[in-house]
């Protein structure tokens, strides 16, 4: 049995610390910054700043969100393959609890008004007369009709409940694997395995609820009934192309040595399929929306390819996400090979954050959108923070559980 | 000098690898093994080249989808363009979306349905043959390693099979094909 545990160089922690000082001296030079040209600047919310602020955290705490839901997935399917493997998507589910803090910050920053990035947050729009008896010139009906969803007292009891619960979860699972090392037996795997079917139907729930919640209500007058399931397979993948990479990481470093091909290979296939899952339901999304053609529900793709300019980003996407991992990933010795891998796993990586920005974007700050300083620096950051909590994770544990009762089965296994 | 077949049968799946890997290490080369269930590196373990067809399901499905698309292009846009939903058809491509899920259809149902009568062809496993397995033990809880090779170096292989764990070994001259 290998029980090397990993070492946090201080090469690489510099590394991370570096990345996170860029992003941090981005945030704040972000809101130095002035409006863009023909904006007031009186009032000025610096909306460009806090919407990219929202696709990091959002797109990250996904990360962290969905290797949890992975974790609780294999628990809950009794998964013996992973298992040589349970310790790097524990630690990238790790991040959950930071990513949850920096979502909860930002959704907050709206509803204190720092930022309007969501319409329905200003209770204005909500008030059909004026105290004088005249009509309200920013009165808003369909926003009005929402309103028994979208009232602060019901959106921070979801918002509050999806991150304390989930991030809860989290610290559950982390807290029992710790404990199993130490003290084996099937006890805390049996308990492991009810609570991830609770978590698993909870997220059932709340991976809908939530990504209506902080993305889809972006754009308030709009609504799709595919979207809280494209959100989450985005998000899934993000989490399944991070933990192979940070497998492949570690294997180049000559850790997990119990991780042989077979199992690069089943990430690959999971890394392979998830992306399929994604583009079916990115696509689905567009072609019903394409084909009942009815206004209130194209303006979302109307803006985006005709109304403020994302059609590269739109088809760059496509092409990142769904055709690349297609053809690169399609053939066995591709799924094996740790160049294609990463390769495509950054292709990936770097296509579902533009993805998410697609989501945010063309909602906040319209036409006025730039892949600039701004956008890079911020994102360099959250890279620099999750890299960095990830691999604090990875060093507090041994890299190999101790004591899982299918530890045998995984370290066996074959294709 | 003539030539003689063996049947070694094992009654579990790990002395079956260990003995093809001993055999083939000795220069032996495995005519097939019977066995009731996929043997996970069986393959690679009694010298099978790799299969191809992962290349013809590749070839199939991009059948598929051509066919898909002249199809759909014939029907709909060339032969007989038709009005549906507001969206006439004036050329494939402004009507991309619709196609879609018919080209993915068409793909899968090609690559599944090829590759199922490849896989029959290539094994000839027909209407009206005969079956071709030597032992039906081996379709229950028995695996069977069938080696050809002459008659000298008999003695020498039945050992190493014992050695490995084989159960019994019979001689057969059971005739089949391909």
């Amino acid at each position: 049995m290998n029980n090397l545990n990993y070492t946090f160089t201080n090469k690489t922690k510099y590394i991370t610390f570096g990345l996170m000082a860029i992003g941090l001296l981005t945030i704040i030079a972000g809101f130095f910054q002035g409006p863009p040209e023909g904006v007031n600047p009186e009032g000025y919310q610096h909306t460009r700043m806090w919407a990219i602020l929202l696709v990091n955290g959002y797109f990250f705490m996904g990360i962290g969100l969905l290797a949890t839901f992975f974790m609780a997935l294999q628990y809950a399917a009794e998964v013996a393959w992973s298992v040589a493997v349970k310790r790097v998507y524990e630690a990238v589910s790790c991040y959950l609890p930071v990513g949850a803090v920096i979502m909860f910050i930002i959704v907050l920053a709206g509803q204190l008004h720092l930022h309007h990035l969501y319409q329905w947050m200003d209770p204005d729009v909500i008030v059909k007369n004026l105290p004088d008896g005249t009509p309200n010139p920013k009165f808003d009906p369909v926003i009005a009709n929402k309103h028994g969803y979208f009232n602060p007292v019901f959106f921070w009891a979801r918002t509050i409940a999806y991150l304390v619960v989930w991030s809860l979860f989290q610290q559950g699972f982390r807290k029992r694997s710790l404990e199993e090392d130490l003290q084996g037996g099937t006890a805390i795997h049996y308990k492991n395995m009810g609570k991830g079917a609770l978590f698993l139907v909870f997220f059932a729930v709340t991976s809908s609820t939530s990504a209506w919640d902080w993305m889809m209500s972006l754009d308030v007058h709009w609504f799709s009934t595919m979207y809280g399931w494209y959100a989450f397979a985005g998000m899934w993948i993000s989490a399944m192309t991070t933990i192979l990479l940070t497998v492949l990481f570690l294997k180049r470093k000559g850790y997990l040595e119990n991780v042989n091909d077979s199992h690069i290979h089943d990430l690959g296939k999971w890394m392979f399929a998830v992306s399929f899952l994604w583009s079916y339901l990115y696509f689905c999304q567009y072609m019903l929306i394409w084909y009942t053609n009815i206004p209130e529900e194209t303006i979302y793709f109307h803006d985006r390819l005709h109304g403020f300019g994302y059609m590269g980003l739109m088809w760059t996407v496509f092409f990142m996400n769904f055709a690349f991992p297609m053809i690169l990933l399609m053939s066995r010795d591709a799924k094996r090979n740790y160049y294609f891998l990463v390769i495509v796993g950054t292709i990936i990586l770097i296509g579902h954050w533009l993805d998410v920005y697609n989501m945010v974007m063309p909602a906040t700050v319209k036409g006025d959108h730039h892949l600039g300083w701004m956008e890079i620096g911020t994102a360099l950051g959250f890279v620099g923070l999750i890299i960095f909590v990830i691999h604090r994770s990875l060093a507090k544990a041994p890299l190999t559980v101790q004591k899982h009762p299918y530890l045998d089965e995984s370290l066996h296994h074959q294709y | 000098m003539s030539n003689v077949t063996i049947h070694a049968i094992f009654d579990d799946e790990e002395p079956l690898l260990a003995s093809a890997k001993t055999l083939r290490s000795n220069g032996i080369s495995i005519k097939d093994v019977f066995s009731p269930f996929p043997v996970h590196g069986l393959d690679a373990a009694i010298g099978l080249p790799r299969t191809w067809i992962a290349i013809c399901a590749f070839i199939y499905g991009l059948t598929g989808l051509s066919l898909a698309t002249l199809m759909m292009w014939y029907m709909m846009v060339h032969d007989w363009p038709t009005n549906i939903g507001g969206k006439p058809s004036f050329a494939y491509y402004m009507n991309m979306p619709a196609f879609i899920p018919i080209s993915f259809e068409s793909t899968v149902f090609c690559a599944a349905h090829g590759m199922a009568i490849t896989f029959y062809l290539r094994c000839w496993l027909v209407p009206g043959t005969k079956p071709k397995n030597p032992d039906p033990r081996t379709t229950d809880d028995k695996f069977m390693m069938v080696i050809e090779t002459k008659e000298e170096n008999r003695s020498n292989i039945e050992s190493m099979l014992k050695k490995d764990g084989a159960i019994e070994i019979n001689n057969s001259d059971f005739k089949y094909r391909n």
